[in-house]
């Protein structure tokens, strides 16, 4: 089986889309499990379904609502557009986008476990040691959280690889900015004598989620952390 | 004076309140579980707040009215009964935690030789019996630079042997570096032979 040139532009872009949906949406990602695991205020339930919002909503709809936030004409599409000449519209930042967007609940609550499993304790005994909340937070809780971050980092990264309702009708199917693996299986499997291209990119699917898989678990292994990502 | 602590807290059900002056190496807070002694501890250490009260540790106001210091503006040098090491460092590194800036105070050698640790250091604390967990945390409290120990049933979990072990290095660490001790035990033998003053909680 040999890729071909377009296979491989295919599976570049896919790995752009998710590595960068997914890096980018990390900070996010950990800073809403923070306040959820850790935080009480007003409007903590709200903001936890909003966050979930895209796990349970059909994909088409999630894209559909990205469409009229980030067109053109949308609220933040047109913000970004006035100040900045920026576009998400039929591009890869806009396949990223989705991604992201489709992967933050996963990564949220996989990281928001492992942030809830901290002994609140060790905080305490660092700030007692002389540790200000600010070490004791990047020197205690995050490198103990460390599992859940990397379980939602692979999460992600698998959830962003396959990822095609809400990109499709975000960005639509444009070979070369917004034509990941998904969607080029689905083009394919409209053409006549597509089979071909369909087995082989199924493959390289395969390969990639099982690769994100055990590259995770490897990590946490080796790091001698209790928490499985498998 | 080394301790001055007038304080009160409501704890669901529980009322925990404690008044006393005390000038000695070591003080003493006995009394059985549950009497809340390990509350007026961590209120001490700033790490569960007073409803009402004073504290003052060797003429230093850490809460009252108006004050109330953060943790780590307190220098205590708490050694939990659980020992509490962070999971994630090895020994060493546990020590060394709270050393930060070097303004004087004890080093890591005279630590190791003290608590008998060259031979842990690098080790994670989960291969660590009991005994040895808690020699680790008191030498990472004592490396912390504090003004005074905090030290809730330093013993409880160690046999008889080892138990003794702990409690003289405790009573070399009393005479050696003349730290005020807030010692908490339900254990009236530990308390005798270890404080010149005892402060008795009721339930």
């Amino acid at each position: 089986m040999t890729l071909t040139p377009d296979d491989w532009e295919v599976i570049g872009l896919s790995l752009k889309v998710a590595v960068v949906g997914v890096v980018l949406t990390l900070p996010i990602a950990f800073g809403l499990a923070y306040a959820l695991a850790r935080g009480r205020f007003p409007g903590r339930i709200l903001l936890d379904a909003v966050v979930h919002l895209p796990l349970v909503l059909p994909p088409v709809v999630t894209g559909w609502i990205l469409l009229i936030l980030f067109g053109r004409n949308g609220p933040i599409g047109g913000w970004l557009d006035r100040l900045f000449g920026v576009t998400l519209m039929f591009r890869w930042t806009g396949a990223a986008l989705a991604a992201a967007v489709m992967a933050l609940p996963l990564m949220v609550r996989a990281i928001r476990l492992s942030i809830e499993a901290v002994d609140r304790r060790l905080e305490g005994a660092a700030r007692s040691l002389g540790a200000s909340p600010w070490r004791a937070f990047r020197t205690v809780t995050l490198p103990l959280s460390l599992p859940g971050v990397w379980a939602g980092l692979v999460l992600g990264f698998a959830r962003s690889l396959g990822e095609f309702g809400a990109t499709i009708s975000f960005v639509s199917n444009i070979p070369g900015q917004t034509r990941t693996l998904p969607i080029a299986i689905y083009t394919a499997l409209q053409l006549p004598d597509g089979d071909s291209i369909v087995v082989r990119l199924a493959l390289v699917s395969v390969a990639l989620s099982l690769g994100a898989l055990i590259a995770s678990e490897w990590l946490v292994r080796r790091q001698g952390g209790r928490a499985h990502v498998l | 004076m080394s301790f001055e602590v007038d304080v009160a807290k409501r704890l669901g059900e529980a009322e925990i309140a404690v008044s006393f002056r005390s000038d000695a190496g070591v003080t003493a807070l006995f009394g059985p579980s549950g009497s809340g002694k390990t509350s007026i501890l961590n209120m001490i250490a700033g790490l569960l707040m007073p409803d009402r009260g004073r504290i003052v540790v060797g003429g230093e106001t850490l809460f009252d009215q108006n004050v109330n210091l953060a943790p780590e503006a307190r220098h205590a040098g708490y050694v939990f009964q659980d020992a509490r090491l962070f999971p994630h460092l090895r020994v060493r590194a546990n020590l060394l935690y709270g050393a930060g800036g070097g303004a004087g105070g004890i080093l890591l050698d005279e630590v190791v030789d003290l608590l008998g640790l060259a031979p842990l250091l690098g080790r994670w604390p989960r291969t660590l019996s009991g005994g040895e967990a808690q020699r680790v945390a008191i030498g990472r409290a004592l490396l912390s630079n504090p003004r005074f120990l905090l030290m809730d049933e330093p013993l409880a979990s160690l046999d008889r042997a080892r138990a003794d072990e702990i409690l003289a290095m405790i009573e070399r660490v009393r005479d050696a570096l003349k730290l005020p001790i807030l010692y908490v035990s339900h254990n009236r033998a530990e308390v005798d032979r270890l404080a010149a003053q005892v402060v008795a909680i009721h339930r």
